[in-house]
């Protein structure tokens, strides 16, 4: 009784997904454990501190999920937790742009790289509406106040006809699932497309 | 603004539950908060490029692929 | 010396990286700089405003704007779309998107914030009669009586904004919390406003302002959009330097850091034109749309992407590779 595996089919969807992918990200490519030597400043941690930052939003904001959105709001621990998301949220604006300028100033988008600067600057874009949809699900009177608000710049451009800041449901639910997919996958595309070509040389002097 | 035993409770070592102080020049006002945010933003980008990274050693070691 | 291909991979040296130490090292620094500005600072949590409070701690300012609702001057009844076809909204030019999306979300204010709330009031046949009566009269009535009733609201709220004396027409008494306005030719809209601070005070509007569609609710654009039409919120939002004027998009309450990277955005509305510019609003939102999509395009934009190369901050980011790969280096 043969135990070999089926024959590899050529037209298989699986089999060429599965091609693209290793052809595009080997593993050593994926998870390397070598960098070249000019990675050498400490303006390069603030990517991977991006992504720590995104992973402790995330996190705590899982708790506050987990417990529904008045918790917070009558017990200590729950204020505590949100006191971490909002920090949290704080530090990763701050690493992010401290990422963003370190990258234009290396001009990171050389070699091919264009796509690593697009997919960096759309999440940026994203991540601020997603701390919007945040804001305005506070349920206290700054949510009031910013809902109040920024209904007049989005319905200025026709926004507000579809996305209305002062319905908590549905602010809610673009901030705890749809922004932060949104903001997860583009950081993921970001960060392969990284892996894919390599962090950016530096400039060669000899050019002028 | 809350009250003392409240910001205890909430487990504040520092009280920021106060009207903000602004730092008012030309036409900017902004929050003492925020100013302070953008100042250390700026303070630790000039750092993170100036201050020396470790493991200079290792990399002259492993210098040619 | 051809220039180097920087689309293909670095040929140079490499150095051993565990990338998966980094990223946890760097999940349990942030982790502790959270937890500890937490313990530290706390965050803010002020409580929201009720339009109970709102017509218990400002009843003229209450009935002021109740008024407007009920003769569709308010802020909401002359907003356009998306609440209603009252106005065309604001404009760019030739582009009008805020009509072109559409009443999404309808609002009349003068039946979803006076009337219907009214006639959830039970056993009050004056009230009754007084609804009946206002709804039965033509429009022109309406308006006539809705103006007069305002009239003197109005004179009160312009005098207190210019620090003159009050007129007569409108008191407090202090001893019962009662309001009178005296307000000839304004018909049963007197007894109408009454009634509705009344259900105010007593949280009855907060509940049939959200309800009024159905049990469960989750949207509060009703309750929030007459408190807006009021003083409270924006009476708070001045105390904690929130409004536009303080470049308050970018705060939070208390002393907190707020929205830091809102700077930009804030920034048009405290200079010309958008300033004094109606339409403020969407041309701010335009020229930040435009300044994006030029953020995202960096890498396609000539001259913004060679300023790296022609202010060399670069050689310091480098400047150990420049000097181990300089030709007096090599051993």
């Amino acid at each position: 009784m043969s135990s070999a595996p089926p024959k590899t089919r050529p037209g298989s969807w699986t089999v060429r997904v599965r091609e693209a992918g290793v052809a595009a990200l080997p593993p050593e490519k994926l998870l390397p454990d070598g960098q070249p030597t000019y990675v050498a400043s400490w303006i390069y941690v603030f990517g991977v501190a991006s992504i720590a930052s995104l992973v402790v939003i995330v996190a705590s904001g899982s708790i506050l999920a987990l417990k529904g959105p008045a918790w917070w709001h009558y017990t200590g621990v729950g204020h505590f937790f949100n006191s971490i998301h909002m920090w949290a949220v704080e530090l990763f604006f701050f690493v992010m742009v401290v990422h963003l300028w370190g990258k234009y100033w290396m001009a990171a988008w050389r070699g091919g790289r264009a796509r690593v600067w697009m997919t960096g600057a759309v999440t940026f874009l994203v991540a601020v509406p997603t701390a919007l949809t945040g804001y305005v699900s506070q349920q206290n009177f700054d949510a009031q106040w910013i809902a109040t608000q920024a209904k007049d710049g989005l319905n200025s451009v026709g926004v507000g006809a579809f996305f209305n800041v002062t319905n908590f449901g549905q602010m809610y639910s673009y901030h705890v699932l749809l922004l932060p997919m949104a903001v997860i996958g583009l950081v993921t595309a970001h960060v392969l497309l990284v892996r894919r070509h390599g962090v950016v040389p530096p400039f060669e002097l000899e050019e002028r | 603004m809350l009250s003392t035993a409240v910001v205890v409770a909430m487990g504040a070592i520092v009280n920021l539950n106060h009207p903000a102080h602004t730092v008012d020049w030309s036409f900017i006002h902004m929050s003492v908060a925020n100013v302070v945010v953008i100042g250390l933003m700026l303070v630790v980008f000039v750092l993170a490029i100036l201050l020396p990274f470790p493991g200079a050693a290792r990399r002259r070691g492993g210098g040619g692929s | 010396m051809r220039s180097r291909d920087d689309t293909q991979p670095w040929k140079g040296g490499y150095q051993p990286y565990d990338l998966v130490k980094e990223a946890c090292i760097a999940v349990g620094v942030i982790a502790l700089l959270a937890i500890v500005l937490s313990i530290l600072f706390s965050s803010p949590d002020d409580k929201p405003s009720t339009i109970a409070q709102w017509s218990r701690t400002l009843p003229v300012n209450f009935l002021t704007a109740a008024a407007t609702e009920l003769d569709g001057t308010s802020g909401t009844a002359g907003y356009g779309p998306p609440y209603n076809h009252n106005s065309k909204g604001v404009h760019a030019v030739f582009l009008y998107p805020q009509k072109w999306l559409g009443v999404s979300h309808p609002i009349d204010t003068a039946r979803d914030f006076v009337l219907d709330p009214l006639k959830t009031v039970p056993n009050d046949p004056t009230l009754q009669g007084a609804i009946a009566q206002y709804e039965s009269a033509p429009a022109a009535t309406q308006k006539a009586w809705g103006e007069a009733y305002a009239k003197p609201l109005e004179e009160t709220a312009a005098a207190e904004e210019e620090e003159k004396p009050l007129p007569k027409t409108v008191s407090l008494d202090p001893a019962t919390d009662t309001v009178t306005v005296q307000a000839p030719g304004a018909g049963p809209v007197g007894t109408l406003m009454t009634g509705l601070l009344s259900l105010a005070k007593s949280g009855g509007l907060d509940g049939a302002l959200l309800t009024s569609d159905q049990f469960f609710q989750t949207d509060y654009t009703k309750p929030l959009l007459f408190m807006a039409d009021g003083g409270l919120l924006e009476k708070r939002a001045e105390e904690q330097h929130l409004l536009g004027e303080q470049w308050g998009m970018m705060n939070e309450t208390g002393s907190y850091p707020g929205q830091a990277w809102l700077w930009l955005y804030s920034l048009w509305y405290q200079v010309e034109p958008f300033k004094s510019s109606e339409n403020a609003d969407i041309w701010v939102l335009l020229l930040m749309s435009v300044l994006s999509l030029a953020f995202i395009a960096i890498p396609l934009l000539p001259g913004i992407r060679s300023i790296p190369r022609k202010i060399p901050i670069y050689k310091l980011i480098w400047r150990e590779h420049y000097r181990e790969s300089s030709p007096r280096s090599s051993a």
